[in-house]
């Protein structure tokens, strides 16, 4: 049986028959190639080395599906493992749902599909199981991905709010804004759109060396939808404690400032894919800072704040280049334009 | 940078305690208001110099009659309403642009240019430009429609909401209960107008008028120099901008403004009617304009109960002293203009300044 009959995807290839045995024998399997996907068994069954296990999911509906250092495929195995590795843990398995709309060609499909293989393998997690929908032209855009992650947590890691004092350090992986910005300018069609690129990429690598390498980490995030300014505040209120940051601190590359600023964003509530923000003790600062300069994710890593007793509420507060403060907000709706 | 700041800080401290009372700034800009919110830029002033955000954000103060005779259109489905982004989301009569459901399809542009170009690609609709803005964004305005009259294009309209700044400056000065001490004067409109047109400010009013630029060091030498006058007692008219501004301006841009608009009494949110303070479309150009052609007129309506965007806008309170902010007003579902766009005060208090309270 040729693998390839048509040149799209049609409404029969999520249909259950022949067409969709075809589409998963043909094209995304030998993509994804490993044991426990390949017996096709209606769940996969996992040996796993601990009883502390972590279970995440998400949904990407991104568009473009293509984008300046990334794609759809990319973003969907990254999301999910790098929001198991910000819980401390080693991501093990990732399952992989694709609703896919009527009509999408079958080459973009298979770029998808590389794109989702070489991440996984990149991040040494192993696609286990999953499924496939098609709907009408219409009902979707494209291609939407679910992935969700079941990972292990690192012996001895228990991260959380409640583990945060007034004087631990603030600790960003590297700049900000790169990736909401590349896709918004990307669909805007703005000129400097081919210098900004987006910044996904899998964290665990660098958060198990972190956590492996040092003791004083009580809590990591990456600074997804609603950016900085949303993960400082979630912090804030769980800690029950206030944030200052200094903007001169805040690595931030001058192309994604420049279009943030035409574009009337700011830098702060936009969404990164391969960042992560690090609470840690102030004893500890340097050494989390030193690990993430070495690894290739974090070169650019910087300390750009600590956390204060609050006065009154919790609030995070930016310290402003001419030496004013003012405080960042959680990011409201209008201010999130679909990303991921 | 640090230096300068030092130096404008000692200025304004200087000033503060030789006159011995506050120092009311207003800026008149909108931005210059995102600008200040920002930058932390008042808590770097010393506890006396306050900073007033007057009407200077297009959205804010375009009345709610405009709104209305702008939705009146939106109901007839021969035409296409083409509009900046900001404006479908300010409420009207029943609604707002984005909320209520319009028989005309609602575009947003970038620029005057790109309403042209709705007008040129939709042949059999009449497309009606919501042209609102300051001096800045008149000149635009003007060459579409000249380019229109020039082409032959039959099918573009605009509903001019333009506005001039210096009569709403007159006006404010002009109420009895203004607390205004001086003016921090918009850079890009002196570009266009020269700063030469805030003369009268100072002639007639005595009020330092100082032109600054929108970096957050230009704006707190602004202030400083506008703190040194008031110490002084030399009230002046200057640009601390003079790389780019002129006394006269950019003379073409003027001329082509002056062509197709003539001054006209129209009104403002919260400051009523004001004589001579925005632009119509001259005669000859009648043909362009929508409220002749669609005969409808801009009846002038009270604001939303609770909404205080008009003593905002004359800088008579802060945002969090009307009782909505924060509350039933948030970006999100704004009540008054001044929440809408972001330029607006009460908008740019919501994002910087806002300070929550503690639940009970
Ligand atoms: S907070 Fe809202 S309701 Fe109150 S003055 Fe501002 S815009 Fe009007």
């Amino acid at each position: 049986m040729s693998p390839r009959k048509h040149d799209r995807i049609l409404l029969a290839h999520g249909g259950g028959g022949r067409l969709s045995d075809e589409l998963i024998r043909h094209h995304i399997l030998p993509k994804l190639k490993n044991d426990a996907l390949a017996e096709l068994a209606d769940s996969a069954k996992l040996n796993l080395s601990s009883n502390q296990i972590c279970l995440t999911t998400d949904s990407y509906v991104v568009k473009p599906l293509f984008f300046n250092g990334g794609d759809i495929g990319k973003l969907a195995v990254c999301g999910t493992v790098n929001d198991l590795a910000v819980a401390g843990a080693r991501p093990v398995a990732l399952t992989l749902s694709l609703i896919i709309e009527e009509g999408l060609e079958f080459e973009l499909l298979e770029r998808i599909l590389a794109s989702v293989a070489r991440t996984a393998k990149e991040s040494s997690v192993e696609i286990v199981t999953g499924d496939t929908k098609t709907v009408e032209a219409g009902a979707a855009d494209k291609i939407f991905i679910n992935t969700a992650g079941i990972g292990v947590r690192l012996p001895g890691v228990n991260l959380g709010y409640k583990k945060i004092v007034a004087g631990d350090k603030i600790i960003v992986s590297g700049t900000l804004a790169d990736h909401g910005l590349a896709i918004i300018s990307q669909r805007k069609g703005i000129e400097f759109e081919s210098q900004l690129q987006s910044d996904c990429a899998p964290l665990a690598g660098l958060t198990c060396e972190l956590l492996e390498k040092t003791t004083g980490i009580k809590f990591m995030r990456d600074p997804t939808r609603g950016g900085l300014a949303a993960t400082l505040n979630e912090i804030a209120r769980g800690a029950e404690l206030s944030i200052e940051i200094n903007e001169t601190e805040i690595p931030v590359n001058p192309t994604a400032q420049a279009a943030a600023d035409i574009l009337g964003f700011d830098v702060l509530a936009i969404a990164n894919e391969g960042k992560v923000v690090v609470v840690a003790s102030a004893e500890s600062a340097d050494d989390c800072l030193n690990i993430c300069r070495k690894h290739p994710l974090g070169a650019r890593a910087r300390i750009i704040g600590h956390v204060v007793t609050s006065r009154d509420v919790p609030t995070v507060e930016l310290i402003t280049r001419i030496g004013g403060r003012r405080i960042v907000q959680m990011p409201y709706g209008r201010e999130l334009p679909r990303i991921c | 940078m640090r230096e300068k700041i030092l130096e404008a800080q000692r200025f304004m401290n200087a000033a503060c305690k030789k006159l011995g009372r506050r120092i009311n700034v207003m800026e008149v800009c909108g931005t210059h208001t995102v600008a200040i919110f920002r930058s932390g830029i008042k808590s770097v002033l010393p506890e006396r110099v306050k900073l007033l955000s007057g009407p200077g954000c297009p959205v804010c103060v375009t009345d709610q009659g405009y709104i209305d005779a702008v939705l009146q259109l939106a109901d007839r489905d021969d035409c296409m309403i083409a509009t900046y982004g900001d404006m479908i989301r300010v409420p009207g009569k029943g609604g707002s642009l984005e909320t209520r459901q319009s028989k005309a399809a609602v575009k947003v542009v970038l620029s005057s240019e790109d309403a042209l170009q709705l007008a040129r690609d939709n042949p059999d609709k009449k497309i009606i430009f919501v042209a609102v803005g300051f001096e800045t964004t008149t000149p635009a305005t003007a060459v579409a429609v000249k380019e229109a009259a020039g082409q032959g294009i039959d099918n573009f309209y605009i509903l001019s909401g333009h506005k001039l700044v210096v009569p709403a400056m007159r006006a404010l000065l002009s109420a009895k209960n203004n607390n205004i001490d001086a003016f921090l004067c918009p850079g890009h409109v002196s570009v266009i107008t020269g700063y030469g047109v805030f003369r009268e400010i100072v002639e007639d009013f005595n009020r330092p008028c100082v032109v600054a630029g929108f970096e957050a060091v230009q704006i707190i030498e602004g202030l400083a120099e506008i703190c040194s006058q008031l110490a002084a007692g030399k009230l002046e008219l200057k640009s601390m901008y003079p790389a780019v501004v002129t006394e006269q301006g950019n003379t073409a841009a003027q001329e082509i403004v002056a062509e197709c608009f003539e001054p006209a009494d129209g009104y403002w949110r919260g400051l009523g009617k004001i004589e001579k303070s925005t632009l119509r479309l001259k005669e000859k150009y009648g043909k362009f304009d929508a409220l002749r052609q669609f005969s409808i007129t801009e009846t002038p309506v009270k604001e939303a109960t609770g909404c205080r965007c008009g003593e905002v806008l004359c800088g008579l309170i802060d945002p969090p002293q009307c009782g909505l902010f924060a509350t039933s007003c948030t970006p999100d579902d704004p009540v008054g203009a001044c929440m809408v766009s972001t330029e607006g005060a009460c908008a740019a208090w919501f994002k910087y300044a806002r300070k929550e309270k503690r639940e009970r």
